[in-house]
């Protein structure tokens, strides 16, 4: 009798789905995970402080009387970061990537790639120290009055943190649009120029736009910069030159605090971590639909 | 003959490799001079070196000349843009951009500096007739260039080039991508437009060859075999590696 089946084929076809599945369902998992986390957490938060003074008072003040929960400040210098950031980033990052996809030299880019990659790759903890006791007295030395901790150094290097994503993303980005467009383009006379700004960058405009997108909420979510360079004062300003808080930096600042575990004040960092999702759970959506909408199909 | 191309003892090397050798060749204006012979051979690539294509690939090299209107193009005289804008080019796959069939068209002019909205209109308008595609697109010329067939396409690239105004249409195996009747549409198309261009077409398809063209240069091997009146070279070849290739006996 001929045998159709063994053991080594069945055994494999049957178990290896299911191992896969269960490693591609731990995110999911944590996912939900963190979602359950910070819902309850929440909740039990705004019934201790409501909803309205969370979002319409301007002071977050909750750890010392008199107490206030104004979420602005925080929001604010979250913003102002990022902001700067993104001023820094994007400009130089998209730069280095038409740089690096359009005209270097292969030789050239076999070493500023890994150049950028390194810089990808350094603990935020270091960038931290940098902006503090580099790119600080650098600005001190410029804008007198500017105090040691402030918004702008740390936005700053932020911006240089997230570089090597904002290049390395849109690079690839680019290189995806086909050589023949490029042929294209040049074959009527366009230069290498006004070939990447007409055709190579709206073709590769989606992926740019996600590259910005990524780089801006990692910006948001940066946390060892701000906590040791932007300061520890929650402040309802755009001014770059004061000293902020993000939110990041105010979850680092409680947790590692002897907050007693269930009071109000360590629920604010739920509330607050909540607020974070939300805003950068909004950023990912708009940038899904507006890459939806530059997206050039070749 | 009064030629309008003009290539003199012309080598290229891609690296080490010698992949033309000693071309010398006359192509006369507005008609259409053939390029054939096996793949490899070097049809390609010379036609690449006439609008300067090849000085994109990193490591090419080239000696001896190529004149346009007694111009060597090769010269620092010359900027590569404007040579480009004067020695249009069509792809052997159709290559439009993401964009609509009027900004395929446009973009060419645009980047030589004319904004003119009237006057973009009129040059969109007369490129897509002269392509013979303007009775099929005009009343969608807002509609993505992905829209069109493979064939539509291959005339939207043709018009994109020649609303540039080029004097010279380099065709590289333009129709190998086409069905049968779309290649029809632009051998026919070439026959039009001859009389105005100059036309270099590289074609693997020996029939094309002698269907389209006044002249044809035969290549082997980076080397120009023989370049005749392509009636005299298909009927009456004078070197017998031409005959060999044309009556089928290799390639």
């Amino acid at each position: 009798m001929i045998r159709f089946r063994n053991e080594r084929t069945s055994l494999t076809n049957k178990a290896m789905p299911v191992i896969l599945f269960l490693c591609a369902a731990t995110s999911i998992l944590t996912t939900v995970g963190i979602v359950y986390t910070l819902l309850s957490e929440t909740i039990r938060f705004f019934t201790i402080v409501p909803l309205s003074d969370f979002l319409t008072q301007s002071r977050w003040n909750p750890l010392m009387a008199p107490k206030s929960f104004g979420i602005w400040p925080l929001i604010s210098g979250t913003l102002l970061i990022t902001f700067i950031a993104c001023i820094v980033a994007l400009p130089i990052g998209l730069a280095a990537a038409i740089y690096l996809s359009e005209y270097a030299p292969r030789a050239v880019r076999k070493i500023i790639k890994p150049i950028l990659e390194v810089l990808a790759g350094v603990p935020t903890i270091v960038y931290g120290y940098f902006a503090l006791t580099f790119m600080t007295p650098l600005l001190r030395s410029m804008i007198p009055n500017l105090p040691i901790f402030n918004a702008l150094s740390a936005g700053i290097v932020v911006g240089i943190m997230i570089i090597p994503m904002v290049s390395s993303l849109s690079e690839d980005a680019m290189l995806a649009v086909p050589r023949s467009l490029r042929d294209g383009a040049y074959a009527l006379g366009a230069t290498r120029f006004e070939a990447v700004l007409k055709i190579v960058l709206p073709a590769g405009l989606s992926g740019v736009i996600s590259a910005f997108v990524l780089a801006f909420s990692r910006a948001i979510g940066e946390t060892m910069i701000v906590t040791v360079a932007a300061g520890a004062t929650p402040k309802l300003t755009l001014n770059p030159l004061d000293s902020i808080q993000t939110m990041t930096a105010y979850i680092v600042q409680v947790s590692l605090g002897d907050t007693p575990h269930g009071s109000v004040e360590y629920g604010t960092i739920f509330a607050v971590g909540m607020t974070l999702f939300v805003i950068t759970l909004i950023l990912n959506i708009a940038a899904k639909r507006l890459s939806l909408r530059f997206r050039e199909e070749y | 003959m009064e030629a309008l191309i003009e290539i003199n003892e012309l080598n290229l090397y891609y690296g080490e490799v010698r992949a033309l050798r000693n071309v010398t060749l006359g192509i006369p204006e507005r008609s259409i001079t053939a390029f054939i012979g096996p793949s490899g051979c070097g049809k390609s690539t010379l036609l690449r070196t006439l609008n300067r294509m090849n000085d994109m690939i990193p490591g090419t090299r080239i000696d001896g000349s190529i004149k346009i209107a007694g111009t060597d193009i090769y010269s620092n005289q010359v900027d590569v843009e404007t040579l480009r804008k004067r020695v249009g080019m069509v792809f052997q796959q159709p290559n439009p951009f993401p964009k609509s069939i009027y900004d395929n068209v446009a973009y060419g002019p645009r980047l030589h500096g004319i904004r003119d909205r009237k006057k973009l209109d009129e040059i969109v308008e007369a490129s897509l007739r002269s392509a013979v595609l303007w009775n099929e697109v005009q009343h969608h010329l807002k509609r993505s260039a992905f829209g069109l067939s493979g064939g539509q396409q291959q005339r939207l690239c043709i018009a994109r080039a020649l609303a540039v105004e080029p004097d010279i249409l380099l065709m590289d195996e333009a129709t190998s991508a086409l069905d049968p009747i779309s290649t029809l549409k632009i051998e026919e198309l070439t026959q039009e437009l001859k009389d105005r261009y100059t036309i270099v077409m590289v074609t693997h398809n020996m029939q094309q060859a002698a269907r389209v063209s006044q002249r044809t240069a035969f290549f082997l091997n980076g080397e120009l075999i023989e370049c005749a009146e392509t009636q005299k070279l298909f009927a009456n070849p004078s070197n017998p590696r031409t005959e060999d290739y044309i009556s089928g006996r290799f390639g």
